[in-house]
């Protein structure tokens, strides 16, 4: 309960208010009341609330085994520093900076989250931020939409699945068109029938993910580069590992729009929520963009002042009219990647995907050694790789032998492409220690030698 | 004195050593892949503390002071929340970790799921949506999922929306190509049940309302309304905004609901965080639960698992589950207050609002003259005509005095609205403070216009060219080489 009203506080206000009762004040016509009280025990006193939720959280067994999950979710380190600021009570219970007078430090700490952006995709603009990764993609489907005035979207299939999944969501609401592109042998979009594709002016956006959903490196070419001006379709970038913008080449150089997901930002994994969702684009895209957006203007004493701004897109205003049902952002996410941002700097944001890079190429090394282990695709990649098991094993046979051995050994890929079900997708972060191959090694050797003998073809 | 920007902060090579310095890119990736150079700051960590420590000083807070927010529901966030979302074992779970590994988390989503069915009334929610807009589309997208199978999708094209209603709701419904029937108030300040059988029809698809509505007052003709959507073949949407003030009194499934959401970002506690992330939970009526996002959480003899095999479902609302760490605050605020306890938060919110509303009477006009649930609107309207001085100009004087303002120019059909929510988890002293605080401010407007007119000047800057703002953006911060582009 935290309610401090003491019963001579009530009785008080009740005389204020003219009304007898408490039950006066709330009483609704007899049709609606509701008949019995809530069939819900009585509140707990904090020190039995929070033995109760280590209850729940005990029965969590994932987190004390050896992780080597991402796909679109990653674990990473974060200084101490990160949420010892994001959790002042100033930033975790202001509302949205609405009174901005009153929200000057918010409102500049997204001022520079809109900044960070723009400067690791190489776009113009971007806004405060979007629910995650999928829904970014799927406001910027809309974008695009509202650009050209044209009603399809081609996506490339190594998009993230649960991304694509909410583009139709999305899509099969608003009447729009998905269709998508093929994965070429290497692990990357194959393009070859884009021309085709491209030829009618059907589309509105094509968008790619790099590093895609197998981790591989996947850029557009120059000539697609030149498909996609000559067709006046809008092309998106999709980055679901936002780290990997420390390394690579920033989407700006083909995108018009780039999207994504900064949860790797200092954000914890939290079994899928809350993440922070990003929208850069081009400055042309700036009336369409989505969301809410920060502006720096001055005050009328002269003084540099942050304010929210363009706010004709938005719902509050423009009610059926917006560019977006949006209201909430993920403010305090991105507040959150913000103060990583600016504690990690250049210096340790390269480092830090430097080591993503090198324990990966480790722990691929380290897996395709295992006889009848191979990688799938010969793609560069970040942070993650597709390893296939040997047949008759399947993926899901494989990640539950090593389950057994308390080490989560990535994700089935058969889940979204049956094609691939004798496929994992593999994830290593800084986090991943040597003692962490090793013992995924290992196992994946004792799995092999159990199910293949010595020197058996692989079939 | 302004605070710089992080980007005009540090110098290059002042860095933090979290990480070993070895390799290079370029050892694992062509470099025609690589980036050429990282245009970001380096600050140390004492100047990145400062720097954040600065700017959460220029931010109002509800730890720092009392807002009267109406429809935003700011009440007191408890720590313990925090604390609980933060437990490693709920922290650091990846969304693909194996539902048998992942026991505990499944039954937070279960559990929390079943307790608020049982406080609204609904058979199952679903914790998909991000946020209460994010909750709305879904709803959206299962009214045409619905009539499209029982093949009315043609011919069912309207919405209608109450004038009071949030925006988001129009935002909503437009977004999915449904039109919008914007349905006039009666002199109640009510949906009137004669208004809207003149506006439904064979072309009816669903109706969102607010219960309380956001003037603050109970449509006490919803069942009326509900039969009168469901004779005419539509669906009833719940907008969950308000939903503090009617735990253990009244549910939306027995008002005849069909749809509804819950911002859990209000009602149960979640702090705000400066504007989201929030948790916009859907519930359903028995016959949608069919058409819910994926995944949901099943149980089978005590054990729980993630189940994405619905076959009329609208499919999934975003990237992973839910923002599951709100779901662990929630569930924790729910045990915190029991069955009684939450009966009590909507009572004492109620009680707030009432108590607020019979003093401010005195001095500013009160539109619909009875008593409110956990929120009311004043007007300006009769001091801006005597004074010049506008509910914009009250509300930027509070912020001098240390208060938050409260909701302003919403609900659109009041002139110079002031809409003020209270909450139950502030104290008759502060109570007192704030109606003492809006007196002074209405009296001082009367006596000396100009010195309202002039607020704020007590705050870190005074107010701010938005004009300047949207005519020439400036949304970001350049590096010199670039300013000039």
């Amino acid at each position: 309960m935290y309610t401090p009203h003491t019963e001579s506080d009530i009785a008080a206000m009740l005389a204020v208010t003219g009304a007898g009762s408490l039950e006066e004040l709330v009483r609704v016509p007899d049709g609606v009341a509701l008949k019995a009280p809530l069939d819900i025990p009585p509140g707990l006193p904090e020190l039995e609330l929070a033995r109760k939720m280590n209850e729940y959280a005990a029965r969590n067994g994932a987190v004390s085994c050896r992780s080597f999950l991402g796909a679109g979710a990653y674990r990473h380190y974060v200084p101490p520093v990160v949420m010892s600021l994001a959790m002042r009570g100033e930033f975790l219970t202001a509302y949205t900076p609405y009174q901005a007078e009153v929200s000057q430090g918010y409102l500049q700490a997204i001022y520079e989250w809109q900044t960070y952006i723009c400067l690791l995709t190489g776009l113009d603009i971007a806004n405060a931020s979007v629910y995650d990764g999928a829904t970014a993609l799927a406001e910027a489907a809309i974008m695009a939409v509202n650009a050209t005035g044209r009603r399809a979207i081609l996506v490339s299939s190594a998009i993230h699945p649960n991304y694509r999944a909410v583009l139709r969501t999305y899509a099969e609401g608003m009447d729009l068109d998905v269709e998508e592109l093929p994965l070429a042998a290497d692990g990357t979009t194959d393009f070859r029938t884009l021309p085709a594709r491209l030829a009618d002016g059907r589309f509105a956006a094509v968008a790619v993910q790099s590093p895609n959903f197998f981790g591989a490196i996947d850029v557009p070419g120059e000539s697609e580069r030149a498909l996609f001006a000559s067709s006046g379709t809008v092309p998106i970038a999709v980055v679901a590992e936002a780290l990997s913008l420390a390394a690579l080449e920033a989407p700006g150089t083909w995108a018009q729009i780039a999207v994504g997901e900064a949860q790797s930002f200092g954000n914890p994994l939290a079994y899928g929520g809350p993440y922070v969702g990003f929208v850069a684009a081009k400055n042309e895209h700036v009336r369409r963009i989505p969301g809410r957006l920060v502006g720096r203007s001055l005050d009328n004493r002269g003084n540099t002042a942050y304010v929210l701004t363009l706010q004709a897109r938005e719902q509050h205003i423009r009610r059926e009219k917006a560019t977006s049902n949006i209201c909430t952002n993920q403010a305090h996410c991105a507040l959150v990647a913000t103060i990583y941002l600016a504690a990690l700097g250049a210096t340790g944001l390269e480092r830090c995907a430097t080591l993503n890079l090198e324990r990966t190429h480790e722990l691929a090394a380290r897996v395709s050694t295992v006889p009848g282990f191979e990688r799938a695709f010969s793609a560069p990649v970040f942070n993650e790789f597709v390893l296939r098991v040997p047949k008759p094993m399947t993926a899901a046979s494989v990640l539950r032998e090593l389950q057994t051995r308390n080490i989560l050994g990535g994700v089935d890929l058969g889940r979204w492409y049956p094609d691939l079900a004798d496929c994992i997708l593999m994830n290593a972060t800084e986090l991943t220690t040597d003692a962490d191959i090793d013992a995924l090694a290992s196992a994946l050797m004792e799995i092999s030698t159990a199910r293949v003998p010595a020197g058996a073809a692989r079939g | 004195m302004a605070e710089s920007l992080i980007f005009e902060l540090g110098q290059k090579g002042r860095a933090n050593t979290y990480f070993a310095n070895g390799k290079q890119a370029a050892d694992y990736v062509p470099r025609e892949h690589l980036r050429a150079e990282l245009p970001l700051p380096d600050n140390s960590e004492l100047d990145v503390i400062r720097h954040f420590t600065r700017l959460s000083q220029r931010t109002f807070s509800i730890d720092t002071g009392f807002y009267p927010l109406g429809s935003c529901t700011m009440k007191y966030n408890p720590r313990i929340n925090d604390a609980m979302a933060s437990l490693p074992g709920l922290r650091d779970l990846h969304p693909f970790a194996p539902d048998e590994l992942a026991q505990g988390a499944l039954a937070v989503m279960y559990d929390l799921e079943r307790l608020l069915s049982g406080i609204f009334g609904m058979a199952r929610f679903s914790l998909n949506p991000a946020a209460g807009a994010h909750a709305e589309l879904t709803a959206l997208l299962i009214a045409k999922a619905y009539f499209a199978k029982i093949g009315q999708s043609a011919e069912r094209t309207t919405v209608i929306v109450p004038d009071s209603a949030h925006g988001t709701n129009p935002a909503s419904a437009a977004m999915v190509g449904y039109n919008v029937v914007s349905l006039k108030s009666d002199e109640r300040g009510r949906v009137g049940v004669d208004a809207i059988k003149a506006v439904l029809g064979a072309d009816t698809a669903v109706c969102m309302m607010t219960n309380p509505n956001t003037l603050g007052l109970f449509e006490d003709h919803v069942q009326e309304i509900a039969q009168a959507v469901h004779a005419a073949g539509g669906l009833m949407y719940y907008d969950g905004a308000n939903a503090n003030a009617l735990m253990g009194n009244s549910r939306p499934g027995d008002m005849g609901f069909d749809l509804m959401h819950l911002n859990l970002h209000k009602t149960f506690s979640i702090p705000h965080g400066g504007g989201g992330a929030g948790a916009g939970p859907i519930g359903v009526a028995e016959h949608l639960v069919e058409f819910l996002p994926v995944p949901v959480v099943r149980e089978s003899d005590g054990v729980f698992s993630l189940d994405f095999d619905l076959p009329e479902s609208i499919g999934t609302m975003r990237s992973f589950w839910s923002n599951f760490a709100h779901m662990v605050r929630a569930l924790t605020y729910i045990y915190a207050n029991g069955g009684d306890g939450l009966t009590r938060v909507s009572q004492l919110a109620v009680l707030n609002a009432n108590y607020v509303r019979a003093q401010v009477k005195e001095f500013l006009t009160t539109p619909y003259d009875e008593p409110c649930r956990h929120e009311f609107v004043a007007s300006a309207q009769e001091l801006k005509r005597e004074t010049g001085v506008r509910a914009l100009d009250i509300a930027k004087a509070l912020l001098d005095r240390g208060f938050h303002a409260p909701t302003i120019y919403f609900p659109l059909l009041v002139p110079e609205c002031l809409m003020i929510e209270p909450t139950e988890t502030e104290s008759k002293e502060t109570l007192d403070a704030f109606v003492a605080a809006l007196r002074e401010i209405v009296e001082t407007a009367r006596r000396d216009p100009q010195e309202i007119l002039a607020a704020p000047v007590n705050t870190v800057v005074g107010r701010i060219d938005e004009t300047r703002a949207a005519r020439q953006p400036d949304l970001r911060w350049y590096p010199p080489a670039d300013a000039a582009g």
